[in-house]
């Protein structure tokens, strides 16, 4: 036993440690994107487990799942628009027979901190017919990471560990067990498993569907999924999921009395649980972050024996993260007394790109390039430079999921918009714009490609890229983009003209063209300047 | 025992590291702590909101509800004021006086300064010019930390030995300025 002051993230990570880990994966992405950073330097200071930065989060899957197979435990961490790149080998990875312990950790983000849409990852682990476990703090983060192998081994299934955002970046004092040891390399003795023709695949999802009932019957004895009633007081069930719990406790106090209570941690929803809370009380509440998937459950489409309030009846918005705000509105809690601003309006202050951003040089370049078009397309990806859509830059039209910048850039220029630019950085171009680098070079499609190369994954804190940058050019080169309109510039303000010269000819040209614009992001250098000191050193 | 901290600032001015220096002292101390942090896309320069709650008992909720604060601890007087309505009546503002300009529409700041000194409980503090005075304009954060201790729920001696250990590793020298920006902060809010 030890205790440790640790982010949920780093709870998981250490509960894999513990679990006997042999290998963990990812693609950094917020929120998640501290599991394997601590993994990694985990590693360089005990040399085991392996982890490691991988392409995409579909690669970083398929690697772990080959550590599976050879009977090793292994964790794949994403954040949950990262599930969406990974969805083909996790669905997949649902019907063979697992071997080693796979989990499967997604940190959602509700409220949109640094995402593009709140999707909920519950709905995933359902789609793919699998546990999932959703930790409440950061002792569970540890305990059910920990539980998620043993459970992936016993079923044979990949187990999700679902986060979100305020789970994933909250620290708090996590007590820790006795590591396991690493499992020994095996071959599962269920070879057939393994290969998904469809012979074989039949086999394998009618063996999927026939656990089912062994799931639901542990979830529904699991202490994950705790139901107390209260015989006194029968006007009002709440449901809690997760974090959810943690905001009506935050309320309890004021609210009296403890109305009956099934939290959830562990899914499939244990329907047996929740039939004896309904049975109990007058009304249920449902609390739950991200989607209403308990909710509408319950509510279907024949109306449930008593009513349920959640977010598609009202109480609760439908949309954004919970706040213990939120959940006491809910109750029906009168708000507390807060100090008003009265009088003062406050200007909004929006993330930014740096000052000295390389971008902010492309973009100006860019700019000038672009004057006297009637209607240029600009479309641009996932990254820092994606604050090129704010003032003073207006400089790009789209942001819609890693690698899009390319082939929607395609796209545009398939249809007759002319000229049409897509801006990608370094990292999002190696995890997903090389695919749609091909099809462009296979139509020569009348494009122009800006790889805006700061040799680093910014965004997410300044991850090294899987290449080292230098080889973009061989890159795309080795792709088969013409050599002649390949061109490497440094992205400097007092290059800004003559960039602007080259990315003009380029936009001109009528074929494919592809400018790579180099200079390294102002954080990491300074970063490297100082010997990087990151806060949760600081409480070590 | 309660004591919820809001802390803001602007993304770059080391918000997280204030939390840790006042989270991990009041660990020491027995307490318990969570700290809820802003990563990824508002640290580049935008807006920094991160939640410190200390206790004397297990804490539920990593988000400090509405009117609930003891403390709005903000490195810039324009984020001082965007999570007042997280102050508890009886809680305290501590702020810099010191604005980030990094919008075109940043308000009047004599304005904004009066607006803050309203608000009963209100200490502003020249962290700048202090920080310089204590030998590094950098250290504006331990002048913050400083302005903040009276009030805080944990000795100042533990603080200044967490300091002491954070610092020690780059020299008497860094040490002795970081712990005299705390002291001048300290000074400033006495």
């Amino acid at each position: 036993m030890a205790e440790m002051v640790l982010l949920g993230d780093e709870a998981v990570a250490m509960g894999a440690v513990h679990a006997g880990l042999t290998a963990a994966y990812a693609y950094p992405g917020t929120p998640s994107t501290e599991i394997v950073e601590y993994l990694i330097r985990y590693q360089a200071r005990h040399a085991r487990p392996l982890a490691t930065w991988a392409t995409n989060e579909k690669t970083a899957y398929e690697e772990a799942l080959g550590v599976s197979m050879v009977g090793r435990r292994s964790l794949v961490a994403m954040k949950h628009v990262g599930l969406n790149v990974a969805a083909d080998p996790f669905m997949n990875s649902a019907i063979v027979s697992i071997h080693g312990g796979l989990v499967v950790v997604v940190a959602d983000d509700p409220g949109m901190h640094s995402s593009q849409n709140e999707q909920d990852s519950r709905y995933f682990a359902d789609f793919g017919r699998i546990i999932c476990l959703e930790p409440a703090n950061q002792q569970e983060s540890y305990a059910m990471t920990r539980e998620a192998f043993d459970l992936s081994e016993r079923f044979h299934i990949p187990v999700l560990v679902r986060l979100v955002t305020r789970l994933a970046h909250s620290r708090a004092v996590v007590e820790t067990g006795d590591a396991r040891p690493e499992s020994p390399i095996s071959k599962s003795g269920l070879p057939h498993a393994w290969i998904l023709l469809p012979s074989n695949a039949r086999k394998q999802w009618r063996s999927l569907l026939a656990r089912q009932k062994d799931f639901l019957a542990y979830t529904e004895s699991c202490p994950h999924n705790a139901l107390a009633l209260n015989p006194e007081r029968r006007q009002l069930g709440v449901i809690t999921t997760g974090i959810a719990r943690n905001y009506f406790a935050e309320n309890l106090d004021d609210l009296g009395y403890r109305p009956s209570h099934l939290h959830i941690g562990a899914y499939p929803v244990p329907a047996a649980k929740v039939r004896s809370l309904l049975d109990h009380v007058r009304s249920v509440l449902i609390l739950e972050e991200g989607y209403p998937y308990v909710e509408r459950m319950l509510r279907g489409i024949v109306p449930p024996a008593v009513p349920v309030f959640g977010k598609e009846s009202g109480e609760v918005p439908p949309d954004g993260e919970l706040t213990p705000d939120i959940v006491r509105a809910a109750l029906k809690l009168p708000a507390r007394a807060a100090m008003a601003l009265g009088g003062l309006s406050l200007p909004d202050r929006p993330p930014q790109l740096c000052a000295g951003c390389p971008h902010a040089d492309t973009f100006d370049a860019l700019k000038i390039a672009l004057s006297g078009f009637l209607m240029p397309v600009v479309t641009s990806d996932i990254g820092c430079y994606t604050l090129g859509a704010l003032p003073p830059y207006g400089s790009i039209e789209s942001c819609v999921c890693m690698g899009a910048s390319v082939s929607m850039a395609k796209g545009a220029s398939d249809a007759g918009a002319r000229p049409a630019i897509g801006i990608i950085g370094d990292s999002t171009f190696l995890h997903s714009g090389v695919t749609p680098l091909i099809d462009a070079v296979a139509s020569n499609a009348d494009m122009t490609l800006i790889i805006v190369d700061n040799k680093t994954t910014a965004m997410t804190g300044g991850q090294p890229t899987i290449l080292p940058s230098s080889r973009l050019e061989e890159v795309v080169k080795g792709v088969g983009v013409d050599p002649a309109h390949v061109h490497v510039l440094q992205a400097h303000h007092r290059q800004t003209q003559e960039n602007a010269a080259v990315l003009r000819q380029e936009i001109e040209h009528r074929g494919l063209s592809v400018v790579i614009m180099v200079r390294e992001c102002v954080e990491t250098v300074k970063a490297k300047g100082r010997g990087r000191k990151a806060p949760e050193a600081l409480l070590a | 025992m309660k004591y919820d901290i809001v802390l803001a600032g602007v993304g770059g001015q080391g918000v997280l590291s204030v939390g840790a220096i006042i989270a991990s002292s009041a660990m020491k101390e027995g307490f318990a702590v969570k700290q809820s942090e802003v990563h990824g896309m508002s640290q580049r320069g935008g807006a920094v909101l991160a939640n410190l709650r200390i206790a004397g008992a297990p804490i539920a909720s990593d988000l400090i509800p509405l009117g609930a604060a003891s403390m709005i601890l903000s490195m810039e007087p324009l984020e001082s004021l965007r999570y007042l309505k997280y102050l508890s009546p009886e809680g305290a503002i501590i702020t810099s006086v010191d604005p980030v300009r990094n919008i075109p529409d940043y308000p009047d700041l004599e304005a904004l300064l009066a607006k803050i000194r309203t608000i009963p409980g209100a200490v502003l503090v020249e962290s700048e010019r202090l920080a310089r005075q204590a030998g590094s304009a950098r250290a504006t954060n331990m002048v913050m930390v400083g302005a903040a201790s009276h009030r805080l729920p944990v000795r100042v001696e533990t603080m200044e030995h967490f300091i002491e250990s954070l610092f020690q590793s780059k020299g008497a020298k860094v040490v002795d300025t970081n712990l005299k920006a705390f002291h001048a902060g300290w000074g400033a809010a006495a």
